[in-house]
């Protein structure tokens, strides 16, 4: 499909914010100056993009505990989002959940998630709202490779099937759960998961945008159109360990550099669209510095931040006490 | 006897129990790590390389790396036992028990009875708690009071190196159904351990303390405040009493009561969630059987009836301090 000039800066600009995010959580939790579990989406920018392109604000995503990408891509704000992985009391979730917890409930942000295999299930639920309300809005769940044999995934599946609801399941499928291979890990395919549950079902080069873009557009439109529920299998891969810390050895040197030099959707967006001479190479440039300055901004703004202090930790518990 | 951290304590007694007895197979999410990678192979040991090595030593077939899915990781451990093998089956965090806790308690826990007492389920549920780490809400669970609930399941809490070797070895020479709970601040802490295998017997509560003032309860990780705490109030001179129950099931409640009335003030520390948790459950059992030997009454030290927040100020806040253990005891003293 072909996309307007518009869209392709969009989605650039997109895909550099989430690089430079995480980059930065990279560089700052290294620095020991971050706390708590994170899981970086350097690689998977694509993914997150070429799917939450398709969404407005009434649509809705549940991520994963590899959730920034998936924030940003869906409009949650960038200053906020590290204000809370720096446990702040302005953090998009007043320091209270952290980064595998991000959700901003009026960008159609259902939460990041600490469990594998949690957010499909509450996809069905929001699908079925639209569906029962014919809002015309789909919701989508992204899990990974691993999270694929949590039986909460099969289940999601055939109930979202058996009541033809407008829900989408994205696999990013990074080749590894922790330190384990998909190969090892997932028995038959996962493909063939999704179609044995009835789902329309499809396999995305995920390292390429517009392969991605070009399948979720495909499936978002029928569901939103009562064609029923949709997965994508989204082959990709990621640049940094499982969480920050890891020390990587259960992938070779080889493979690392690979992921690095051919496998970056950013540069392989870049190549595209200069080659093709659809943006300029100066247009994609100033997007890169944008991001960047963007982020060391948030990151300055977050550290000066205010820490929650005692009087909110009692609260949030219930509506009414 | 050397000197051994809690988690090294920890690998020694799977060691030595999976030399001991080709029936124990050990099994879980990484426990060995690098399964079909063309990377290093054990990669990971666990989360926190608590069951590093042991591939090198036992093998794939004893040490299986399994797919995310606790249901299946906890029903084939299960299964496994009532039919032969002896596995400890390792559920990364205590809270992903939320994904698969029919397997213990409609399943593991209730065979025997169900069944009219036929059947031996001699599996072992090694899972990691507490917080501390900054992990969040779905991260920093104790929910061992949960455990304690159900009928049929034994509920170890070790609070020190020494503890976490004996009462593996025994969890796992257990007959019955255990969930062994390791909390993840303790790890590092190290200790004097024998290095030859030893069993420390369950409901047998440990005096880490011994005093006449007053009376520390705690549990696994709380234990360790208690002590601190019982060290500041000697140099003020006052003499306290510390136990660590050591197992939550079977509950030694002759020594809850003999470390109540002992003292006649009694501090309970811990950790979980204050609703129906260990503190009450023990405050009820004093309050029964000891009440006229009591003195004043009894303080419960645990965090507030919230999950666990993300930021650390917050969370430092939350859970039970040395600070807030002494304010309580000198509120009684
Ligand atoms: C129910 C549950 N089990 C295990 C974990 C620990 N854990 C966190 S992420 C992860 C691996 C997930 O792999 P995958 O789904 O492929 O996602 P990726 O990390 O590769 O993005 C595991 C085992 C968890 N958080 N929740
Ligand atoms: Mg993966």
């Amino acid at each position: 499909m072909q996309l307007s000039r518009e869209d392709l800066l969009k989605a650039y600009k997109g895909m550099c914010e989430i690089r430079e995010f995480d980059d930065a959580v990279h560089y700052e939790f290294a620095a020991d100056a971050m706390p708590g579990f994170v899981h970086l989406y350097v690689g998977e920018e694509a993914s997150a993009m070429g799917i939450c392109m398709h969404l407005n604000e009434k649509d809705t995503i549940a991520s994963t505990h590899r959730g920034h990408g998936h924030c940003i891509a869906k409009g949650c704000d960038i200053t906020d989002m590290m204000k809370e992985l720096y446990g702040k009391k302005d953090g998009i979730c007043g320091g209270k959940g952290g980064s595998m917890h991000i959700a901003d409930l009026s960008k159609g942000m259902l939460g990041a998630n600490g469990i594998v295999g949690g957010g499909p299930p509450i996809v069905l639920g929001a699908a079925l709202t639209y569906k029962t309300k014919k809002t015309g809005n789909v919701s989508v769940g992204f899990f990974g490779d691993g999270a694929s044999n949590q039986g909460s995934i099969s289940e999601s599946m055939n109930m979202a099937t058996v009541l033809q609801l407008p829900a989408i399941f994205v696999c990013e499928d990074n080749g590894y759960a922790e330190s384990t291979a998909k190969e090892y890990a997932v028995g038959g395919s996962i493909l063939d998961r999704g179609k044995a549950f009835g789902l329309d079902s499809h396999e995305v080069d995920g390292n390429d945008f517009f392969a991605v873009h070009d399948a979720a557009k495909h499936v978002i439109d029928n569901a939103r159109n009562g064609k029923g529920p949709a997965l994508l299998h989204i082959k990709t891969s990621k640049v940094y360990g499982h969480f920050e810390g890891d020390a990587i050895s259960y992938r070779t040197k080889e493979e690392n550099e690979k992921i690095k030099n051919e496998e970056d959707p950013l540069k392989i967006f870049k190549k595209k669209v200069t080659e093709s001479g659809l943006l300029e190479l100066s247009q994609l440039e100033k997007l890169e510095s944008d991001a960047k300055e963007q982020v060391k901004i948030a990151v300055e703004e977050s550290k000066k931040a205010d820490f929650p202090t005692e009087k909110d930790l009692l609260t949030d518990v219930y509506i009414k006490y | 006897m050397s000197v051994k951290s809690y988690r090294d304590a920890i690998n020694e007694a799977l060691l030595q129990e999976m030399k001991k007895d080709e029936n124990v197979v050990v099994m879980g999410e990484d426990v060995a790590g690098g399964a079909g990678t063309n990377g290093e192979q054990d990669a990971w040991g666990g989360v926190l390389g608590v069951t590093k090595g042991l591939l090198g030593h036992y093998g794939r077939e004893r040490v299986i790396d399994t797919p995310i899915t606790e249901t299946a990781i906890l029903g084939m451990a299960s299964g496994a036992a009532l039919t032969g093998l002896r596995p400890v089956a390792e559920l990364m965090f205590v809270d992903f028990m939320g994904v698969c806790f029919d397997q213990i308690l409609n399943q593991t826990a209730k065979f025997r009875y169900m069944f009219g007492g036929k059947a031996v389920t001699p599996v072992t549920i090694r899972t990691m708690y507490g917080g501390g780490l900054r992990a969040a809400s779905q991260h920093s669970q104790c929910l061992y009071p949960m455990f304690t609930h159900v009928p049929g399941i034994k509920v170890v809490v070790p609070s020190c190196a020494y503890d976490a070797k004996g009462l593996l070895i025994q969890s796992i020479r257990d007959d019955d159904p255990v969930i062994y709970m390791e909390h993840k601040n303790l790890y590092d802490v190290t200790q004097e351990v024998p290095d030859e295998s030893y069993t420390i017997p369950f409901g047998e509560a440990n005096f880490t303390r011994e005093g006449k003032d007053i009376t520390f309860i705690g549990m696994g990780q709380t234990v360790g405040i208690c002590n601190k705490v019982a060290d500041k109030l000697k140099s003020e001179g006052k003499s306290a009493t510390v136990l660590d129950l050591r197992t939550l099931s079977p509950l030694d409640e002759d020594s809850v009561l003999e470390a109540a009335e002992e003292t006649g003030k009694v501090v309970i520390v811990d950790e979980s969630y204050p609703r129906c948790n260990m503190a009450t459950d023990l405050s009820a059992l004093i309050c029964q059987e000891s009440f006229s030997s009591l003195k004043a009454p009894i303080k419960m030290v645990t965090p507030p009836h919230t999950p666990v927040p993300f930021s650390p100020p917050l969370e430092d806040l939350y859970l039970p301090s040395e600070e807030k253990v002494y304010n309580a005891a000198k509120e009684i003293l």
